[in-house]
């Protein structure tokens, strides 16, 4: 018998894996964020990063950046699952490296090292916004605002001058200019 | 200043100006102060089940044939645990359910007090929506709220939690209306673009292969939606083919309808299917048991799809015409437009089609529900068609448990009408026939229901003949025993070398003995000869009967298009039976 080659459960072609960036407007109450994540879990969907907080403290609208990957068909569906949620006012759809799109992530540091060493950190940070949040003689927290690669590779960098913690926020997202996402 | 109700009584109110009936149920001690308020409302009737799964798709057999929502009553923990099977039903198949739950006290909430469970976070992915009730004055809008999720857009379950000290609060009742104003569930609100309408009219004008695939959308969508459905495939005289769930919208014995379509679908549907230039699916959801192997499936057709629900458009199956809408609206638009402009087209485009038909002929002719019939012992496929030939003549509503008897009901059981079918299609729940029975027939009384169902499914919700007991509904349990779960022993003969592992029931009950320790009557029927008169004699009774129809145990379901195959490689028979790869035992 002439091997089969396909199934029911196996997919067929799968298409190229696409970086999206949803950002999500939900009514905030209670469960929300878990109605989000278990859509994505559920579903198998992959959350890279998520931001949430309350951006109308009038009408309890909280605005969720959500940086996923998926084939075109896999972020189509995302969009459309998000959509029926009942909570959910509305989603924009950024594909990563779209021109009128902003992004950005916040880290801290926390590096020990002498006065030296960290005038050095500060160097390697310059270019990202660097803040320095508390200092005494032996550490520094210091604070930047980048893109997620960028803070990535920063990280790698500042490991040999006295790295020991790091904390990260997920991205988030506005678009450029005077529209706004309606 | 309104007057103060308990949260209790608002429950019951909304239950009123929502128009309910009836409610299923079981009581318990989060629950209790909703069950004290029952006696002050004579309007709605509770149907008290033996298990809450049993009152849940008793509610679904209800929805299922009344076109109204059913409407859930359970108690906090394992009242809402055990709820879950049939929310999770009502959610695959589309089904409007409303599930009132009760939950500890809110003080208690967290601190895992007796019967409390999580019920919002279990039922999150089953549910459309769901929610907690934290303050009495929420209660009215949340309860108004959720029965118009559950009904709109595309319609499907929802639980409102409501922990007890909040059901004894006095609060504020309001009736609210249309609280949902955004584009609802998939945008209700969508407007159908004449341009639209226009390119299905040409796609329609342009095919030579045309095909209908219709499905539970347009059951979903209301008796109106049979009546233009059977319309528009007589105006255009194209051949229609059905769903499990679709079953009934079109009449079953028209010359028109090639039948059920998928894994256990008649030959012709199948192959019209693979082979036709346009598929025209209303209402369904190119399901992994319709579509087979995903790359072959029909690869040389334009594919238009109409649903309600946009995330079922292109989320297994790309098409190139897409339109989201309410299956009623859609047709009546349609058929309003294509009148218009295409007048006699029936005539005008038979000599465009009649090739297709030809060939549908041919596939026809090989008659794939045919199977080799005995005088010695019932065959299954053989009992559905003498129950169907017996009750064809009176308006009679079928529901069906999980296995093989619910595929040779599919195919051998004439539907006419629609919402006289009920079926677990996407969950595959066993079980479900027999509390759906008792729904079907509460909203139906008079009528005749029949459980069509296996002797291992219907175990699992056995206890439920005594809810049909006490509420006198004469339903009738139809089982189609073979000892073996049925489906089960199937793959295993096909796929794991007839390894028969933990298929066969060794000790099943005596179901004739059982009927009659609830309170019912039992029939045997063992042979062909005495099938009819058996039959006959069940119909006749008043009572719910149990029908322990004995048959051949070593029958399979066919045809069959084998996990891993495309839509035109069927196995129609016994005879035909090929080994299965490997990759293609994995899949189920």
């Amino acid at each position: 018998m002439a091997k089969s080659k396909s199934a029911y459960s196996i997919p067929g072609k799968i298409g190229k894996i696409e970086r999206h960036i949803i950002v999500v407007w939900v009514d905030n109450e209670a469960g929300v964020l878990a109605r989000i994540a278990g859509l994505f879990s559920g579903r198998g969907y992959n959350i890279e990063s998520l931001a949430v907080a309350e951006v109308d403290k009038k009408k309890h609208i909280s605005r969720i950046t959500i940086v996923t990957e998926g084939t075109p068909q896999v972020i189509e569906q995302i969009n459309l699952q998000l959509k029926k949620l009942v909570p959910v006012h509305k989603v924009a759809d950024f594909k990563r490296g779209e021109k009128d799109i902003l992004f950005r992530e916040l880290a801290m540091f926390k590096i020990l090292g002498n006065t030296k060493k960290i005038e050095k950190v500060k160097k390697v940070c310059k270019k990202f916004n660097p803040v320095i949040l508390d200092k005494t003689k032996k550490s520094v927290v210091i604070q930047v605002t980048a893109l997620r690669a960028e803070i990535d590779k920063l990280a790698l960098d500042l490991k040999s001058l006295g790295l020991i913690s790091t904390s990260r926020t997920g991205a988030v997202a506005m678009t450029k200019g005077s529209k706004i996402f309606s | 200043m309104p007057k103060l109700l308990s949260g209790a009584e608002i429950v019951f109110k909304v239950l009123e100006d929502q128009k309910v009936e009836y409610i299923f149920g079981y009581p318990g001690g989060a629950v209790l102060p909703i069950y004290d308020e029952l006696k002050n409302h004579k309007s709605i009737k509770h149907i008290l089940a033996r298990h809450e799964q049993g009152a849940g798709h008793s509610a679904e057999g209800y929805a299922r044939s009344s076109g109204k929502p059913g409407v859930l009553l359970v108690t906090s923990g394992p009242g809402a645990t055990n709820a879950v099977t049939a929310l999770t039903d009502a959610y695959m198949d589309s089904i409007p359910l409303v599930c009132i739950s009760g939950q500890v006290p809110t003080h208690l909430i967290g601190t895992d007090a007796f019967q409390e469970c999580d019920t919002t976070g279990i039922t999150r992915p089953c549910t459309k929506h769901n929610w907690l009730v934290k303050d009495v004055n929420d209660l009215s809008k949340i309860l108004h709220l959720a029965f118009e999720v559950a009904t709109t857009g595309r319609p499907g379950p929802v639980l409102v939690d409501i922990p007890k000290d909040i059901q004894f609060k006095k609060g504020k009742y309001k009736f609210f209306k249309n609280t949902l104003r955004k584009k609802l569930n998939g945008k209700a609100t969508h407007k159908l673009s004449n341009s639209d309408l226009d390119k299905f009219i040409d796609l329609i004008k342009k095919s030579s292969k045309p095909i209908f695939y219709t499905g539970g959308g347009v059951i979903n969508s209301g008796p109106e939606a049979s009546k233009y459905l059977r319309e528009l495939v007589s105006l255009t005289g194209f051949p229609i083919t059905s769903t499990l769930q679709g079953l009934g919208a079109y009449p079953g014995d028209d010359p028109q309808f090639l039948g059920m379509l998928g894994m256990h679908g008649t030959y012709e549907a199948n192959n019209a299917m693979h082979d036709c230039d346009l598929m025209i699916n209303i209402g369904a959801r190119f399901d992994d048991r319709i579509t087979g192997k995903v790359d072959e499936f029909s690869p040389g057709s334009k594919k238009i799809h109409v649903d309600i629900d946009p995330s079922s458009i292109g989320k297994n199956i790309k098409v190139d015409l897409a339109i989201i809408s309410d299956v009623t609206e859609l047709l009546k638009s349609l058929i309003k437009r294509f009148k218009e402009k295409n007048k006699n087209f029936l005539n005008s485009n038979k000599q465009k089609t009649s090739k297709w038909w030809e060939q549908i002929g041919k596939w026809r002719e090989k008659k794939s529900l045919n199977f080799i019939n005995s005088d010695k012992i019932i065959k299954p496929q053989h009992a559905v068609q003498r129950l169907y030939e017996l009750t064809k003549n009176q308006d009679t509503f079928i529901t069906t448990e999980v296995g093989q008897h619910q595929m040779w009901a599919a195919q051998h059981y004439k539907f006419n009408k629609p919402n006289r079918w009920m079926t677990s299609g996407g969950l595959g729940t066993m079980g479900y026939g027999l509390p759906a029975a008792i729904g079907v027939q509460i909203a139906n009384p008079g009528k005749l229901v029949v459980d069509i169902a296996g002797e291992a499914s219907v175990l699992m919700t056995m206890q439920e003949m005594s809810t049909a007991v006490q509420y006198r509904l004469p339903i009738k349990i139809f089982i189609l025993n073979n000892e073996y779960m049925g489906m089960v022993r199937q793959w295993q003969e096909l796929l794991h070398e007839k390894n028969y592992s933990e298929s066969y029931t060794a000790a099943l009950p005596d179901f004739v003995k059982l009927a009659e320790s609830y309170g019912c009557v039992g029939i045997r029927a063992k042979t062909p000869s005495e099938l009819d008169e058996k039959i006959k004699e069940m119909i006749s009774i008043d009572r719910p009967v149990i029908f322990d129809c004995v048959v051949d145990k070593a029958e399979n379901c066919f045809p069959m298009i084998p996990s891993g195959k495309p839509h035109n490689q069927m196995i129609l028979g016994p005879e035909e039976e090929e080994e299965i790869s490997d990759e293609g035992k994995v899949l189920v």
